[in-house]
């Protein structure tokens, strides 16, 4: 089994609004998701991330363009040929949506049931699948008895259930707590790389971006703003939306005295510019402010700093403090040797 | 009381039976489907038929608003027409058969759409036709509501079948009246409340066994 390649290609949703005429969820979007790509789409309430994941099954059709799973036109097909594509699509829930009247093998054996497998043949593909996810001494129980990670391991258990050659995830770790969101993801990161499915996953959550996505998407608004690989998107964000996004999953934070006083404007007199850089690799960065000060005479003061990792590879996070009358032509200089800076704000 | 007696009330009593069973099972096979369609033929929903959804939804509040002893006097021509006579059990079942049905599609109506729809999007994602949409998950999951529903039906279905002993039928409604109250027989009329409290209270409390031995639904969800 492999994945299939997802593709929007200038896809728009506009709903019939109440009363104030319509209500645009999706302008002019474009992506593609390669097979066997984990792709994250990030995005604020009421983005259109839903909208636009719901479009690969066909639970929406586009107003406008075109989204197509395995070479095959999601939103023309209809019947028994949209069927046919939704057995290739797994999803799984937020609210995990089981049946609460069947069993945990009851729940997974409904899309074969569904799909006219053979009853012979379902009670071992459905054990298989209980045994993958790791529910064996659960098997008989009702999803009422059940903890929220074990009931999204049904909800996975049930998606692949049909064998799909894309997986799709709307906020499927959002109703659990860390530990689990945790071990839900580390199991659908295994089935991506035992499966090689693609995964395509919505989540207002940027940790969960970075721990599993190998590629994400930013939506606000309805328009895609950013898209790429997920490490060059956390090392070097452009969009004002990613960055506020990625400030609050990075490890660091401002000393409180600092936070305190900073200000969004620049205050009148002397003012210190605080800025965040980030860099790809571990050490990057040392030489580079030490050569800044020594060729521009431009002192920076640190004020916090971390490394992190996506997948095996480690970026860095520094948080500056330099004087405001030089802080542009600084960021120019850092801009130029390849880091990326936002400035958070002003102390006076 | 008199061995005639005692077997007059039995006689009775099996005619309740008998009108309640028939009519209940009857308005189920009619009202079990038309609740269904109702629950999930507005705009939008898996059999989307706005026009015939709001035509049938008129045709049942129509049918559910005439009382039912006008109801049992209106529908005479029809029942004769029907069973060839306007008095009896067998005619009785008519008009609670009639009663029933508009009654129970509603009550199905409301145990359906009670399952939550995310359950109806899952099996749409599975690739689930509407027909197993709504034989798997939605019949499934609304057992124990529709099981609570069907209960409601029939003990009101005692009580209507009690109703039509006034106009013609028979059963402990017309024991009541005809010895209890025209021949001034106060224990036959005593013996006639207390049978009809018996059989509703056993047609309640089965019913709700049946529901909670159906609902695997966590104690919290509930709805009592
Ligand atoms: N069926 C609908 N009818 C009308 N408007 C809708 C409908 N579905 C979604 N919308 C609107 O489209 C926009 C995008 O909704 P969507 O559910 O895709 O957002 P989202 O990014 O998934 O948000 P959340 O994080 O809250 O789930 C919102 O403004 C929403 O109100
Ligand atoms: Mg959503």
């Amino acid at each position: 089994m492999t994945g299939a390649t997802i593709s929007f290609e200038g896809v728009g949703k506009s709903y019939a609004g109440g009363g104030k005429g319509q209500v645009t969820a999706l302008s002019d979007v474009t992506l593609s998701v390669a097979p066997g790509e984990i792709c994250g789409i990030i995005g604020r309430s009421g983005a259109g991330k839903s909208t636009l994941l719901r479009m690969v099954n066909g639970l929406e059709r586009p107003s406008t363009g075109t989204v197509t799973v395995g070479g095959r036109d999601v939103g023309r097909a209809r019947g028994a040929a949209l069927r046919a594509i939704r057995r290739d699509v797994g999803m799984i829930f937020q609210h995990f949506n089981l049946l609460s009247s069947r069993t945990v093998h009851g729940n997974i054996a409904l899309p074969l049931e569904i799909a006219g497998v053979p009853s012979a043949e379902i009670g071992p593909r459905v054990r298989d699948l209980i045994a993958r996810v790791g529910l064996e001494a659960q098997a008989d129980r009702y999803p009422a008895e059940l903890s929220g990670g074990q009931k999204q391991r049904v909800g996975i258990a049930r998606a692949l259930a049909t064998q799909p050659k894309v997986l799709l995830s709307d906020e499927a770790t959002s109703a659990l707590d860390p530990e689990t969101t945790r071990t839900v993801l580390e199991l659908l990161r295994d089935i991506n790389r035992d499966l090689g499915l693609t995964i395509l996953l919505i989540t207002h959550e940027m940790a969960v971006v970075r721990d599993i996505a190998t590629h994400m998407a930013v939506i606000d608004q309805g328009r895609i703003v950013e898209a790429g690989a997920t490490y060059d998107i956390f090392v070097t964000p452009q969009h004002p939306t990613t960055r506020s996004f990625l400030s609050g999953v990075t490890g660091i934070t401002l000393p409180g005295f600092i936070a305190g006083r900073l200000t969004e404007a620049r205050p009148h007199g002397p003012a210190e510019e605080i800025v965040r850089i980030t860099f790809a690799g571990a050490h990057a960065t040392d030489p580079m402010l030490a050569r800044m000060t020594a060729e521009r005479g431009i002192a920076i003061n640190i004020l916090a700093g971390a490394i992190e990792e996506i997948g095996p590879r480690p970026f860095g996070n520094l948080l500056v403090a330099i004087d405001a009358a030089r802080g542009p032509e600084a960021r120019d200089y850092l801009n130029r040797h390849g880091l990326s800076t936002e400035v958070l704000g002003y102390v006076g | 009381m008199s061995a005639n007696l005692i077997g007059l009330l039995v006689e009775a009593t099996l005619q309740t039976l008998y009108m309640v069973s028939v009519s209940a099972l009857l308005g189920t096979v009619f009202g079990l489907p038309l609740g269904v369609f109702l629950a999930t033929s507005q705009r939008g929903e898996l059999l989307s038929a706005p026009l015939v959804n709001k035509a049938l939804g008129l045709v049942v509040n129509a049918a559910r608003s005439v009382p039912f002893i006008i109801l049992v006097v209106a529908i005479i021509p029809f029942t004769r027409a029907l069973v060839g006579t306007s008095i009896g059990t067998d005619a009785a079942i008519v008009p609670l058969t009639i009663a029933a049905t508009p009654f129970i599609a509603r009550l199905v109506e409301n145990a359906i759409r009670e399952v939550d729809a995310g359950l109806i999007e899952a099996a749409r994602a599975m690739g689930a036709t509407p027909l197993q949409i709504i034989r798997k998950v939605l019949l499934r999951e609304a057992l124990p509501g529709i099981a609570l529903g069907l209960t409601l039906a029939v003990v009101s279905l005692i009580g209507y079948s009690a109703m039509v002993g006034a106009v013609g039928g028979e059963g402990l409604g017309d024991l009541g009246i005809r010895y209890g109250y025209q021949r001034f027989m106060p224990d036959v009329m005593l013996a006639v409340v207390v049978i009809l409290i018996v059989l509703v209270q056993i047609v309640q409390s089965a019913g709700e066994w049946i529901a909670a031995r159906v609902d695997r639904r966590a104690p919290r969800n509930r709805g009592h």
